[in-house]
Order: structure tokens, then sequence, then C-alpha cells
């Protein structure tokens, strides 16, 4: 018995089946309300594919035992899913060694690692950090925490009218006290994606090290971090049609072994009596406790989902997308978007006349729309702009044109029942 | 599902929303809260005029929030004035219990025609993820008028 990870090449075509694609996803296909589902919420969370569900659901019924423990056979198969999955995750990201991919609960729980166990061994009293304006909370809150607990302090790099990261205010910000830049990829609400190497070599000038929130980003355009340089990379298995409970941090291994665990317990220690513990080296040191071994596998099935049709294939096809909803979205008199930067990704944030994002989301679901309202985890973002909340569409691989023509018809149903 | 968004988006609804009355803020209130409904970010602050006779004597409210959270206020802020704070404690739970489709058993005679009117929002029943923003606005004056500062749909 050995669960075969396939190695699948990426499709290069050029054409881009989107109807089989839809046909993986079974929540697709339901119907809303009488209406087909027209899923946009997928910057939310995405759908998951049948290749991802039933992969889960045999590592459940004959693959399943805990990992890292056992001499019998279920335990070591259970043990190679695990330790495979993570050899895909790196591949994925072009990691230098799977040593250097952490398995966690998701992003907001690799970003809360980084703050607490590189924070406290790395920043003292008077050490400052960047963040963005584009934050989602998710990139916010640790640091402030930490700010609390140790005295660092938090600078804010600015974003245009339009969205754009402002790469001279951000430079301006950086000097010899900056230790940490931490920095989205690709902002959740506004869909700017945000020139990160160019953000990552300006930090290391100043021998800043650098986290980048992965979140939306590895969904739209991926990652190599060897060529991205930067020293971490969190990202969240669910948002790329993974399963829940599972998140990935990678770090430089150096630098990961340079860190304290963050929690203790099982799996993670070398050697442990009631005087003195010795911590194993990463990844083991930051998984302590069983760790999600069916969503480890899970996510493996997505990447290699992912994988098959292509990142560029799917950023291509999102590009078109977003090109179209623009277009179709400007016929509606009283439609604002709210990010415009020159370089986006497939989320489209906005506002309809004065009407309220809450009730667009409750009247379009009636249309079998569905989308994000409110503060999208984003409330800085929100005051920047001088909005409490805004209604998001955004886009996953599977989202087709039919989905936009669909939220269209609702938003003028909208306006008819608003008057 | 549309017929329920009609009975939601009622014109009356739609009226407050757009029309807030008693959206200022009264320099003589004796009360006020901050309301927050922290899923969706809207914010309400209520101001209660409280008498000597613990009647109110002046309702009105600033923020921003969704048709169903303003129309709320707006029509809770004219519905209360002039009522004792006990009676309005009375009316808020008989207007709870409408709004999440529970029994509300025998009204008061003298609240009928308040409870006619508030019945244009008991729409929200079918909308469960919108109870809070009819219910946000009563959470915050309750609040004020017992001296909560600040009162949370969550
Ligand atoms: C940019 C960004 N960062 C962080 C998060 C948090 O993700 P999770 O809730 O999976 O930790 C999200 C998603 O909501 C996001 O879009």
């Amino acid at each position: 018995m050995t669960a075969a990870t396939t190695v699948l090449k990426p499709d290069t075509s050029s054409s881009y089946d989107v109807a089989a694609i839809r046909a993986d996803f079974p929540a697709l296909s339901l119907e809303i309300n009488g209406y087909p589902h027209a899923f946009l919420d997928s910057g939310a969370s995405a759908q998951k594919p049948n290749q991802v569900l039933e992969r889960m659901d045999q590592a459940y019924r004959s693959e399943y035992a805990n990992v890292h423990r056992g001499a019998y056979t279920l335990s070591q198969l259970a043990t190679d899913n695990y330790e495979n999955a993570r050899s895909t995750v790196a591949k994925f990201m072009n990691a230098k060694t799977p040593d250097e991919i952490i398995f966690t609960r998701n992003v907001t729980a690799a970003i809360n690692l980084v703050a607490h166990s590189y924070g406290r061994e790395f920043l003292s009293a008077g050490d400052e950090i960047i963040i963005s304006h584009m934050e989602h909370h998710a990139n916010i809150v640790p640091w402030q925490l930490l700010r609390d607990a140790i005295g660092i302090e938090i600078k804010v790099a600015p974003v245009d009218d339009a969205g754009n990261f402002l790469m001279d205010e951000f430079e301006k910000l950086l000097n010899p006290k900056t230790k940490l830049v931490a920095i989205t990829q690709v902002s959740n609400v506004l869909g700017t994606i945000v020139p990160i190497k160019e953000v990552v070599r300006l930090a290391h000038d100043q021998d800043a090290h650098v986290l980048i929130d992965g979140a939306q980003g590895i969904v739209h355009e991926g990652v190599d971090v060897q060529d991205l340089d930067a020293d971490f990379y969190a990202f969240t298995g669910h948002k790329l049609y993974g399963p829940t409970g599972i998140g990935v941090l990678w770090g430089k291994l150096d630098l990961l072994n340079k860190m304290p665990p963050y929690q203790g317990g099982g799996d993670m220690i070398e050697n442990v009596t009631f005087e003195k513990t010795t911590y194993r080296d990463a990844p083991a040191r930051f998984e302590a406790g069983t760790p999600p071994i069916v969503e480890a596998v899970g996510l493996a099935a997505a990447i290699d989902y992912v994988s098959i049709i292509g990142l560029t294939n799917i950023a291509a096809h999102e590009q078109s997308l977003l090109a179209y909803a623009n277009d179709k979205l400007a016929t509606i008199e009283g439609l604002t978007i709210i990010g415009q930067a020159d370089n986006k990704a497939g989320i489209i944030s906005f506002m309809l006349g004065d009407i309220h994002s809450h009730d667009i989301g409750t009247i379009i679901d009636a249309r079998g729309v569905a989308v994000r309202a409110g503060h999208h985890c984003a409330q800085p973002l929100m005051d920047r702009y001088g909005v409490a909340a805004t209604a998001r569409a955004s886009f996953g691989l599977y989202s087709n044109k039919s989905d936009i023509d669909q939220l269209v018809d609702a938003l003028n149903y909208v306006k008819e029942i608003f008057g | 599902m549309e017929d329920d968004i009609r009975e939601l988006y009622q014109e009356v609804i739609l009226d407050h929303g757009k029309n807030p009355r008693n959206f200022r803020h009264p320099e003589d209130a004796t009360c006020e809260a901050n309301g927050n409904n922290p899923l969706c970010g809207d914010r309400l602050t209520v101001f209660v005029k409280v008498g000597e006779d613990e009647s109110i004597e002046d309702a009105a409210f600033e923020g921003r929030g969704c048709a169903i959270s303003v129309a709320s206020a707006s029509m809770m802020t004219d519905i209360v004035r002039g009522k004792k704070v006990v009676e309005v404690d009375a009316l808020f739970d008989t207007f709870h219990k409408m709004c999440m489709g529970e029994e509300i058993g025998e009204t008061p005679a003298e609240f009928e025609d308040d409870l006619d009117k508030l019945m244009v929002l008991s729409g929200v029943k079918q909308f469960p993820m919108r109870v809070k923003c009819a219910t946000l606005a009563w959470h915050t004056m309750n609040a004020a008028v017992h001296g909560d500062s600040a009162a949370s749909t969550e």
C-alpha cells in the first residue's frame, strides 16, 4: 500500500476549459434560492474539487492513523502521506527543503507563530516593524500584541487613492531600526498586487527581515520563495481549494532553527526530563501535538489540482474575467469600484450608491449570487477610503462570465428594490 | 425568496432608511451609548433624555449602517418618546421575539399600535444573519438607559 503522489505536468495549452473545471466542484452545481449558484466569494474561502474531497475521504477510510508514532503499517502510511504533503508544498513554493515547511492551522496561526517565536527572540523595545495600510487583521493584531508585550513600534506604509502600494513612501519608512517588514502579497479588499520582490530587496538593504502574507497571493500569483528571497511566507489551505484547518509557514531554515518553540508538547521535543527539555529542529519544533494529518493530504491534493491547470493559466483566466467584470459593472449607474491599482488580482470591492453592502448581500443572495459584505477584516483600510463596508466579488479558477452576468442582473435587482 | 426580500425591504423601511427620523445629537441628552455590530462594522450612537419621572423625553441617533439597522433606529426613536423606561424594556423584549420569529404572547393594549408599526421589521426573521441589524438600535438604547456606555450585538 503506497499513496502515490502523482507528479503532473502543468497544462500549458491556451484553451482554458472552465466548464470541465466547474464539473469538478460539486458546490457549483447547487441551486441557490431557485437560481444557479454564482459563487463569487472565493477570496474568503474557495470551494473544493472532488479530487480533494475524495483524496481526504480515502485518507480517513483506509490510510488513517496518527503520524510519527506507530511502528505499524497504517501509521507508517499516514506518516508518509503527511511528509509527502510537506514535499508537495515545498515543491509548489520552490522551497530549498521540505524542512522549511511548517504546517499550522491557517495563515493567522502562522503569523502568530512568527510574532511570538521570532518576535520575542529577535525583536526588542524600540525596534520598528513596517506593515502596510492594506493588511488583513491577521497581519496587524499579532504585531500589536507583540508591541504591547515588548514595546516595538509599528509603522504603516501607505497606499494611494487607487490602491497602489507606494514604494517611495515605504522606502522612507525603512531605517536602521527597522527589523521586520510584514506585508501582504495581494490585498484581500482592493486586489492590489504588491511588488513584493522590490519590498524584499529594499528591506534586505536595511538588514530587515520580511514576512509575506500570501493568503491571497498564493492563489492568484503563486510564489517562488527562493527567487523572492523573503524570510517568511505564510498562506492558508482553504483559499487554495484545500480544506480548512491547515495553513503553511515557510521560513528560511537557518532562521527557523534559531527561533524558540511557540507551543510545547509532543512531537517537538528531542528529550524531556523535568529539569530540561531539548527541542528538535524545524519543522518538528513548531508542530507540537497531533498535526492536521488528513488536511495536509487534502492540501497536497489541492496543490496537485491547481498545478495541473497551471497557476499561469489560472491567473490569465482571472485577468480576463476581471476585465470582463470591470466592463459589465461600469454599465451599472452609481456603482464605484474601490481599488483600481495598476496591477490587480481577481478581487473587486464596490459600492452601489449609498446602499449598504449588507443589503446588497442579502438581496443578491435571493438571486443565487454569493459575495462578501462588510469590512473584510481590514478596518484600517476601510477607514482609509472613508467607508464602513464594501461588497466584494472575488474570483476563483472556476469562475466564469455567467457568474458575472448573474451578479450584474442581481445588482440591477437591488437598484430596482431601492428605487 | 424574492417574496421574503420584498417583505423585508418594504417601502416603509426603505423610507426610514433613506430619511431617518431623529438623526441628530441632542445637547440635553442624559445618557448615550455606542452600538457596534462587529461583524459588519455598523456603528450607531443612541442619545436619550430621561426625565425625572423615568420617562423618555427625547431619543435620537447618529451613525451608519444598513437600511435595516438605520430604519430600526429611526422607528425606535419615534416610538419610545413619551414612554417610561420600564415600558420600553418590555417593548424591546417583545420586538426581539418578533424578530426571532418567536411567539410574542399577549401584548398590552397600549403597545398594539407600536407593535403594528414595528411589525414591518419582522421580515428579518427569514434572514437570521440580519436579525442583529434590526435589534442593534434597541440593544444600544437599552445600554444607554441602563447605564452601559456600549452595546455589541456579539
Ligand atoms: C490577506 C489575508 N490574510 C489573512 C487572512 C486570514 O486567513 P485565515 O483566516 O485562513 O487565517 C485572509 C483571509 O481571510 C486574507 O485574505
